[in-house]
């Protein structure tokens, strides 16, 4: 029955350390939680007005020059017959143009692809070593420094944007858009805005878009159809666009929702410093309680034993 | 111990310590010798092809063996490696937990087996992230260099390291009783439940948090399999394939390993695989119960069918509902051929969630989908292959399925 000073002194201190080092390993202090909602300042965006977009695919070349990828064949940028297929970004591109066929207007409307700058970026949520990061100023930018190659990022994004670098063995990287983040400190536009000759690409603040948008649509109101895609799906994105013909048509996902990403694992991480806390309280008392249990069967099975001896 | 002052012979007896613990008292030519068996081939066969494919991995780059697909990131590498393998390696946790904490000692006899699966499983786990992670020299980077606190991975990331150095120090006191060195056997017994608790903790975090991951991919993950949910989910039936490794490591020791075992293991292993039926049992159907509350609060019965629907139904019905019934059965009538078969039918099951989870209903909405290329294939076997050949390799010399002669009674 009774349990001995010093073995109640050694269990509790199993207890007691396994405690310690539950908090240390789980890293509580840290909590896991992802950052709060913060009202964030006025970010740096883009606006895509597909409308305007003719498919010269000037955008794809100076997006490859702005961000020293390997160069292309000469004539590459004018061949038109990439439109055949559908293409995404890649290691080799973080920008490609698509062409889909439409009724509305004789001429294909065209579409460009990149990241979409989500103002809570499921990516940065995934990171495990943070390389993928929303700056303040708005674009989301990625440091090949921290990467280990997990490839979580493309697995959480919900445009299927980061590509990674298969066929690279010694320094494989996640390639995507960073919105010319290194051109936008030094004041300049990124390289795509700067080079589209039909400006159908805009740079500036994100507020200063939206209202640019919603006045285009108001005005014609033939021209453009009444959604700007990117205002409020997954919570909203910094890139944004207008489109003469329903989103659904261009390839363009329709089934998000507008909630940030980065919430959906929220409630998870939150409950994690519970566990931390009560599992090694409550084992730890159950072990202690069920070892009491024992003895005190094993006792009473001895004095039985012994009684019957007596008999 | 050492009495040997002289030089000459320290080295001969450290000389004959290798042979004693490392060559199973035989001279290096005949332990050589004896390494040719009909089994030993077919494990080199199996492991060589994989062995020269991992070298093309990391000399081309992960694209040259796998789909190298930009939608499709995660391959059969993490499916089978991390998904599914960290699941099946519960069983340290899991029969640490009764014997050690619960104080069920009648299956004493089975947990150090159960822990040394539960290490080899994870260190194994952690081989087949080496292989998949681009850049695998950067493995402590969650630890050491940046910390994204942010991240679901990064616990796991956290979990897996810890879990793993946990059940090391679990496993240790068996290497030393192997190796002799009885001071620190000592000080690693003195720490099992502190340890036991540790690794409870971690289990439960790790083992939800690999399901949480998927909680990132709501426009991805097929609606049947998306719940908010998933992460008990993935702890419950990590449980399951917890117990039903031990099923299977009772009835693949006792028909192979006979000789490494003593009376008290053979006497006892069958009887516990039945009450580890009837556990697996309660298990599965309080899985299965939570599986139907998810899918009331998904309110997608109408998914239920299309094909991916029957692939559903066929998961829950056929690989969790149907071996609860047979386990229920076999434990009834003590039929150990029953149990055991149902407990490699629930380790199918289970090992279905997770690729189901992990590859199959993941991206089920794009086209054109490759799921596995074969080179993957056979760098699993290979990686797989050797875990066994490991497995044997430490059963065959340290005392797991048997207690030490010199330490008997002690525990």
């Amino acid at each position: 029955m009774k349990i001995n000073r010093r073995d109640f002194f050694k269990k509790t201190a199993a207890v007691g350390g396994s405690l310690v080092l539950g908090c240390l390993g789980g890293d509580a202090r840290k909590a896991f939680a992802a950052e709060k909602n913060k009202v964030r300042p006025d970010c740096f965006a883009m606006l895509t007005d597909l409308t305007k977009c003719v498919g010269c695919r000037s955008c794809e070349r100076a997006c490859v020059r702005a961000n020293k990828m390997p160069a292309r064949k000469i004539g590459y940028f004018a061949d038109l017959s990439v439109y055949k297929e559908k293409r995404r970004p890649d290691a080799q591109a973080l920008t490609v143009v698509n062409s889909y066929e439409n009724r509305k207007w004789a001429n294909p409307v065209y579409r460009k692809i990149q990241c979409n700058h989500c103002i809570e970026p499921a990516c940065a949520s995934a990171c495990l070593v943070g390389a993928l990061k929303k700056t303040p100023e708005g674009p989301v930018i990625y440091d090949e420094d921290l990467c280990i190659g997990c490839r979580y990022c493309m697995t959480a994004c919900p445009f299927y944007i980061p590509a990674f670098d298969y066929f690279n063995a010694t320094s494989p990287a996640i390639k995507k858009c960073t919105m010319c983040y290194p051109r936008i400190v030094n004041g300049m536009v990124p390289a795509c805005a700067e080079a589209c000759a039909v400006q159908a690409i805009t740079f500036g603040k994100r507020s200063k878009l939206i209202k640019l948008a919603r006045e285009r649509i108001r005005t014609q109101p033939d021209r453009y159809i009444d959604h700007i895609y990117g205002e409020h799906e997954v919570g909203g994105t910094d890139w944004l666009y207008l489109s003469g013909v329903p989103f659904e048509n261009l390839g363009f996902l329709m089934d998000l929702e507008t909630v940030p990403y980065p919430e959906f694992t929220r409630e998870f991480l939150t409950a994690v410093p519970f566990v931390l806390v009560t599992w090694p309280a409550l084992l730890g008392g159950f072990s202690i309680w069920a070892g009491r249990g024992k003895e005190t069967e094993e006792n009473q099975t001895s004095t039985k034993e012994k009684e019957g001896s007596k008999k | 111990m050492r009495e040997n002052v002289n030089p000459i012979g320290s080295a001969i007896s450290a000389r004959s310590w290798v042979r004693e613990k490392f060559f199973l008292g035989l001279a290096p030519t005949d332990y050589i010798k004896r390494l040719i068996t009909p089994f030993n081939i077919i494990a080199a066969v199996l492991v060589i092809p994989g062995l020269f494919l991992i070298g093309i991995r990391f000399y081309q780059g992960l694209g040259a063996v796998t789909p190298a697909s930009q939608e499709d990131p995660w391959g059969l590498f993490l499916n089978w490696g991390l998904f599914a393998g960290v699941p099946l390696s519960a069983t340290g946790f899991v029969l640490g937990t009764a014997v050690y904490i619960f104080g069920l000692r009648k299956y004493y006899p089975v947990v150090k087996n159960a822990i040394l699966m539960g290490f080899l499983g994870y260190l194994f786990a952690v081989i087949f992230l080496l292989i998949d992670l681009g850049r695998p020299w950067r493995l402590p980077f969650p630890m050491f260099v940046s910390f994204g606190t942010a991240s679901v991975l990064f616990l796991v990331a956290w979990h897996v390291a810890l879990y793993l150095s946990c059940q090391f120090l679990e496993i240790s006191p068996s290497i030393f009783e192997w190796s002799g060195w009885r001071t620190l056997r000592k000080w690693a017994l003195a720490f099992t439940v502190a340890l036991t608790i540790f690794g409870v903790m971690l289990s439960t975090l790790h083992q939800s948090a690999l399901g949480a991951m998927f909680l990132l991919a709501p426009g991805k993950l097929h609606p049947l399999w998306y719940t908010p949910y998933i992460p008990a989910l993935f702890f419950i039936s990590a449980i399951a394939a917890g117990l039903c490794m031990v099923i299977l490591a009772n009835l693949l020791t006792k028909r192979f390993l006979r000789d490494q075992a003593d009376a008290r293991y053979l006497t006892s292993v069958d009887s516990i695989t039945i009450d580890l039926g009837t556990a697996t049992s309660f298990v599965l159907i309080t899985y299965f119960a939570l599986k139907v509350v998810a899918l009331a609060h998904g309110d997608h019965w109408d998914l239920l069918t299309t094909s991916l629907g029957r692939w559903y139904l066929l998961e829950i019905l056929g690989f969790v509902l149907l071996p609860c019934f047979l386990f229920v059965y076999g434990s009834r009538k003590r039929n150990v051929g029953v149990v055991q078969f149902t407990g490699i039918f629930t380790l199918l099951g289970i090992i279905l969630n997770r690729f189901n989870v992990s590859l199959i209903a993941l991206n089920w909405n794009l086209p054109n989908r490759e799921f596995v290329h074969w080179k993957e294939v056979v760098i699993v076997i290979a990686v797989v292959t050797i875990e066994i050949l490991v497995y044997r390799w430490i059963v065959t010399r340290m005392p797991i399925l048997r207690d030490h002669p010199e330490y008997e009674g002690e525990h």
